[in-house]
């Protein structure tokens, strides 16, 4: 393969990379709060038909963009109205969330299946940077979420682990009890992390109907969601981390569409199995890595919390 | 004695679904005092000092602070009001560091941290109480008694008027102990109000400016310091004269049952624990584990039943070594066990008494048809025992998680019982449980005694443990630190082995 | 200054009241049901005559009745399979994957012997079907035994490999080359497919569920693997204090909740498609999971969900024609399970009023300290 198809791949991967990202992001914060949210795949397909039937009416992807935030954190909302103040089992919640959020996705989206976008997000290199070779048109030569991106990564990851408010988030998931007895509280911060990791997931599912496609179609998401869960598990519920993460998931996504295009004697469809297959393959290796490292989920992930229990 | 109350608490009633764990409690703290809270386990003081804390609304009563009354709807609440409370299970985040525990939850602390600065803040703070850590450390890290500062240091800073302490010395070495009352006195003579909860009586004598003793949910008295002596704390207390031991009608058989040879394990943390412990019960003996808690009870119970590795050593029921055995195997070789944690370990609480009852012997004997279960004989069975053992049931199929303690015990015990083993071990037996439950507990595990059951009965209540032992066995720091037949010694001795060493130390009732 | 006001907690009840049981099904069916109207209403439809169309279609006609009954024939099996799992706390929501693995091996069994009426064709089929169904659960199950790799994730993707594995079968080596190039195979012969009744399309596939509902209830609640299982499925401490082999039963339980669901596939190819094709399954696997969960796990009352969630699929088939997307079935389902995890916490936990009171700050006092 010669320098100009290895770019190409590159570049790919970041684009096919940054859906799985900003659900991931959202899904680190939801889980540093100690909220299981496997609605992902959910919300993302809703935050994709919201975001794409509002462009389409509005010609403009950021009022799409807007709606689909909008849509992905009032789906979160439910999850955590189940899960914090009735706390309902977060797993079944977060399947009954994914597969609302496929029949509602599907429901709205029915007339706007294979339209085609005419004002997606489009690619606007950063001038200057983009001209570096090969860094420039891997890294900059994209559209405006990938940028926001890139901004996302590391402000959420000092947020996280530099400012009060992250060290409050990261209390709530860790020992609510401890951050209750400290005076915080426990259930309006999860809230709002559910809601905002909603939103976040919402931006993803967006950026498939504005820009990777940029089209509907049922199911687009074909378990991106579902993969970010995973990814949060390989980022040991680190920002920084999920980022090489989502992009090695996006170049396993590029990959196999390149090897497609150079007639490669493999199957299309192992070519697709391969994101899936990774995934399984690095959550053993990373769990097992998690383990002897004694890096652990948020201690209190996954359980309610109740001040009387005794 | 004119010094204001930083703090009162009027007629403070607490109710759970089927206890009252308050019944009209008063309780004031003064300016510089420190105030003792002496009552027995399931008197009511952690309730009492959770309702303080604001992590329990009180059902009636008022809580008055420096002369205003006020409610606290959340611990936050109690932060701002100058209450702080260390918790006996400290509520600290191990993966954060000693300065980040501290902070949390404070919001005059800038929105992004800078921790250099707050850990510079905070080991100035901890030097003027003479509170030695390191503000850097992450929490996992610290031995018990640094977590505990970092508790006290937790509370100061917040600013604190009223410090509580629930059970402070429970988790401390001696020496601990002693710099930890000095600490405390310091807080107080600086003008804080400090309230120790305890239910050793020797504490109360070393630092108590003044005592409140509860019994059943109740205030019964509050002393001053030059009113306080031991004899009637102790009948306060109790409400009743100690009961000294039982009667036993056989001694104690011949048979060695159980032999540990030089056992070593870890804890949960990966630490060493038990230490080269060593000793023999015979058949028809009840040998007492004494200790403080925390000191490898939990963990030589484990290593009995199975449940916990052993890393050194080797252990014998019967002469066959079974030593790393699967917890099956060694339920085959007659061990029974009733653990510390009756509904989390000992039992399923969503399933009925039916099948709670069948948990050890579901694949043995009778029950066995097949891969099918008896059920007919299981039922017939449960309702023999129900009968037997005076368990009081709504419904052989009810979850049994919504029966009392007691039921809950005489359920475990049951079943173990009945499976008739060579061994039972049984762990704190009557925590938790009121005095006829305790008693009812008690005559179980002499009449298995008396029918030559071995039992290893591992205690926090030296009170219990001399009234049912044949021989004494104390474990501090993971060692025995003596063996004595219960009949030579007397509770002072059984008291200093529990130090670890021969140097004057608590003496718990 | 004392504020006063009303405050609502949520309090955990001791005793669940039994009637709830009964109640908070029947009334988040309703609720569901009301939402999903709120949603027809808004994009222009009568709800009240889609949902009598649905009704009719579904249960209103021989044709009807039937096709409500093919469509239960799958989603028994695969809620008994999750079911299984779920008893044990292991979310497999694999089903999906697993009933596709299931229609692989059956029709490999049937492409193989083509012709062959032979005697053991079919309990070839059915064996390996399940065979192969319950490995490919066995897969995520190992993990999950030893290192406590998360199940849930680990099942849900390898639905994804199975599904692209059926695909690559059917838009290759086994594309019927008579199917005008259509992604299926070539029909199987007579001694692979299943005996159906009269003219329907209900075929024998539909004892299995039956007979299987039963096994479960047995298995369950009358062995002392089942009850190993029911232990460990609520107190894993009390599972290994009483000798249970947990390691073990996980990756027992999870082969035959695969196998279950692998079943499901044999009988989809065997008894309607008589043949693999691509499609298979409109998501008979995550069907399953609701209909398990809201049959609190029980083998009996998942038959009947079962025969309800049927006549829902058929009913919004049916409506498809005036303009109802499919997916609306899919979207109640999903509101279905919403109401009945909230519902069910009210079994548990009762709502309690509360005076408010805001607290004021601390009284200055001297702060020399």
């Amino acid at each position: 393969m010669n320098q100009e198809i290895i770019v190409a791949i590159l570049a790919t991967a970041i684009t096919a990379g940054t859906p799985i990202l900003y659900a991931a992001l959202g899904e680190v914060l939801a889980e540093r709060a100690g909220i299981l949210n496997l609605g992902v795949e959910g919300i993302m397909l809703v935050g994709a038909v919201s975001g794409f039937i509002l462009a389409l009416h509005t010609a403009n992807p950021w009022t799409g963009l807007a709606v689909a935030m909008l849509a992905g954190g009032l789906m979160a909302l439910i999850h955590a109205l189940l899960t914090v103040t009735l706390k309902a089992n977060q797993v079944v919640s977060g399947l009954a969330l994914t597969m609302f959020g496929t029949g509602l996705s599907g429901y709205l989206g029915k007339a706007y299946v294979g339209k085609p976008l005419p004002v997606p997000f489009k690619v606007t290199p950063i001038p200057v940077l983009s001209d570096i070779p090969v860094i420039g048109p891997v890294f900059f030569q994209h559209d405006p979420l990938v940028y926001l991106s890139y901004i996302l990564v590391p402000a959420l990851w000092f947020f996280v682990f530099r400012t009060r408010a992250g060290l409050h988030l990261r209390a709530v998931g860790e020992n609510p009890a401890a951050a209750d007895s400290m005076g915080i509280n426990v259930f309006f911060i999860r809230y709002i992390y559910v809601i905002i990791g909603g939103m976040l997931a919402g931006i993803g599912g967006a950026y498939l109907s504005l820009h990777y496609v940029p089209s509907w179609m049922e199911n687009m998401t074909a378990g991106r969601g579902w993969i970010a869960v995973a990814l949060v598990i390989f980022a040991t519920w680190n920002p920084a981390n999920a980022l090489w993460g989502a992009y090695f998931f996006g170049g396993l996504d590029a990959l196999g569409f390149r090897l497609q295009t150079l007639n490669v004697m493999i199957s299309p469809y192992f070519l697709k199995m391969l994101p899936y297959i990774f995934t399984i393959v690095v959550l053993i290796l990373v769990t097992k890595r998690n383990i002897t490292n004694h890096i652990g989920a948020p201690q209190a992930l996954g359980l309610p919390y109740d001040r009387e229990e005794r | 004695m004119t010094k204001p109350y930083l703090i009162e608490l009027k007629n403070i009633t607490k109710r759970f679904p089927g206890v009252i764990a308050n019944d009209k409690v008063n309780f004031n703290v003064k300016q510089g005092e420190i105030h003792v809270l002496l009552g027995e386990n399931g008197s009511g003081k952690s309730t009492l000092m959770s309702v303080l804390a604001g992590l329990y609304r009180p059902d009636e009563g008022e809580i008055i602070v420096r002369g205003t009354q006020m409610v606290f709807r959340s611990p936050g609440d109690a932060i701002s009001a100058g209450v702080g409370m260390v918790h006996q299970h400290f509520k600290l985040i191990d993966s954060f560091s000693v300065a980040e525990n501290v902070i949390l939850g404070d919001h005059n602390v800038a929105p992004v941290l800078n921790m250099k600065d707050i850990e510079n803040n905070l080991a100035q703070l901890s030097q003027r109480y003479g509170l030695h850590i390191d503000p850097s450390a992450r929490v996992w890290q610290l031995s018990v008694g640094e977590k505990q500062r970092v508790e006290i240091v937790k509370m100061l800073y917040r600013g604190s008027r009223v410090l509580i302490l629930d059970e402070p010395t429970a988790v401390l070495t001696p020496q601990e102990t002693a710099e930890l009352f000095k600490n405390l006195r310091e807080m107080a003579r600086s003008g804080r109000g400090v309230v120790v909860i305890t239910h050793k009586m020797q504490e109360v004598m070393e630092i108590a400016d003044r005592v409140t003793v509860l019994r059943k949910g109740k205030a019964v008295a509050t002393l001053e310091k030059k009113q306080i002596n031991r004899r009637d704390l102790a009948w306060l207390m109790v409400g009743q004269d100690v009961v000294r031991q039982y009667k036993k009608k056989s001694p104690p058989g011949e048979h060695k049952v159980l032999e540990l040879q030089g056992v070593h394990c870890m804890n949960d943390l990966g630490r060493p624990c038990l230490q080269n412990v060593t000793f023999t019960v015979h058949s028809g003996e009840i040998f007492g584990i004494a200790g403080v808690a925390g000191n490898g009870q939990r963990e030589l119970a484990e290593v009995v039943s199975g449940l916990r590795p052993v890393t050194g050593g080797s252990i014998y029921i019967k002469g066959n070594e079974i030593t790393g055995g699967s917890p099956r195997r060694i339920i085959d070789h007659g061990v029974a066990l009733v653990p510390e944690d009756r509904l989390g370990t000992g039992l399923v609480p969503n399933l009925g008494a039916v099948d709670n009852l069948i948990l050890k012997d579901y694949r043995t004997g009778k029950l066995q048809r097949g891969p099918f279960l008896n059920l007919r004989q299981a039922r017939e069975n449960t309702k023999n025992l129900v009968n037997r053992f005076e368990i009081k049931l709504s419904s052989l199929d009810a979850p049994v998680k919504l029966l009392s303690g007691g039921n809950l015990q005489r359920l475990l015990l049951a079943r173990e019982i009945t499976a008739e083993p060579h061994l039972l071990v049984a762990v704190y037996p009557v925590r938790g449980l009121d005095i006829k439950a305790t008693e009812a507990i008690h005559n179980l595990l002499l009449q298995q005694r008396e029918k030559g059951m071995a039992i290893l009965l591992i205690s926090e209540d030296l009170d219990e443990i001399f009234k049912l032992s044949d021989r004494i066995g104390v474990l501090c720091n993971g060692q025995i630190t003596g063996i004595i037949p219960a009949e030579m010694t007397d509770i002072e001795e059984v008291g200093l082995l529990m130090m670890g060493s021969d140097q004057a130390g608590e003496i718990a009732l | 200054m004392i504020v006063y006001g009303t405050k609502y907690v949520i309090e955990k009840k001791l005793a669940p009241s039994s009637s709830a049981y009964v109640v908070i099904p029947f009334s988040s069916i309703i609720l569901a049901l009301l939402v999903g109207a709120a949603f027809l209403v808004l994009s222009g439809h009568n709800f009240f005559e889609v949902y009598t169309a649905m009704f009719r279609g579904a249960f209103g006609s021989t044709y009807g009745l039937s096709e409500t009954v093919v469509r239960t024939i799958p989603l028994t099996l695969t809620s008994l399979g999750v079911a299984l799992a779920f008893r044990m706390q292991l979310w497999n929501i694999g089903g999906e994957g697993q009933l596709y693995m299931g229609a692989f091996a059956a029709t490999w069994v049937a492409l193989t012997f083509p012709g062959g009426s032979a005697w053991w064709v079919m309990p070839a089929m059915i064996l390996l079907g399940m065979l192969v169904g319950g490995l490919w659960a066995l897969l995520p199950a190992i993990p999950r035994a030893i290192w406590g790799v998360n199940e849930i994730i680990t099942t849900l993707m390898l639905n994804y490999v199975a599904i692209f594995w059926v695909d690559f079968l059917v838009y290759g080596p086994w594309k019927d080359p008579h199917g005008f190039n259509f992604p299926l195979t070539a029909t199987f012969s007579s001694g692979a497919i299943l005996p159906s009744l009269g003219n329907s399309r209900i075929h024998a596939g539909l004892f299995f569920g039956l007979i299987l509902a039963v096994i479960f209830y047995v298995v369950i609640y009358r062995t002392r693997w089942g009850y190993e299982i029911r232990v460990t499925g609520e107190n894993p401490g009390a599972a290994r204090y009483a000798g249970i082999n947990i390691k073990k039963n996980i990756m027992l339980v999870m082969f035959f909740s695969g196998a279950v669901c692998g079943l499901a596939g044999m009988s989809e190819v065997s008894g309607i498609a008589h043949r693999l094709q691509h499609g298979l399954s409109p998501g008979y696997g995550f069907t399953g999971i609701i209909i398990a969960w809201l049959s609190r796990l029980n083998p009996f009352v998942i038959v009947i969900v079962t025969f309800l969630f049927g006549g829902l699929q058929v009913g919004g088939y049916i409506v498809q024609t005036s303009g109802i997307p499919s997916s609306m079935v899919t979207m109640l389902q999903g509101l279905l399970l919403f109401f009945v995890l909230g519902g069910e916490l009210l079994t548990n936990y009762q709502v309690k009023k509360v005076p408010a009171k805001k607290v004021t700050a601390a009284p200055a006092g001297d702060d020399s300290v």
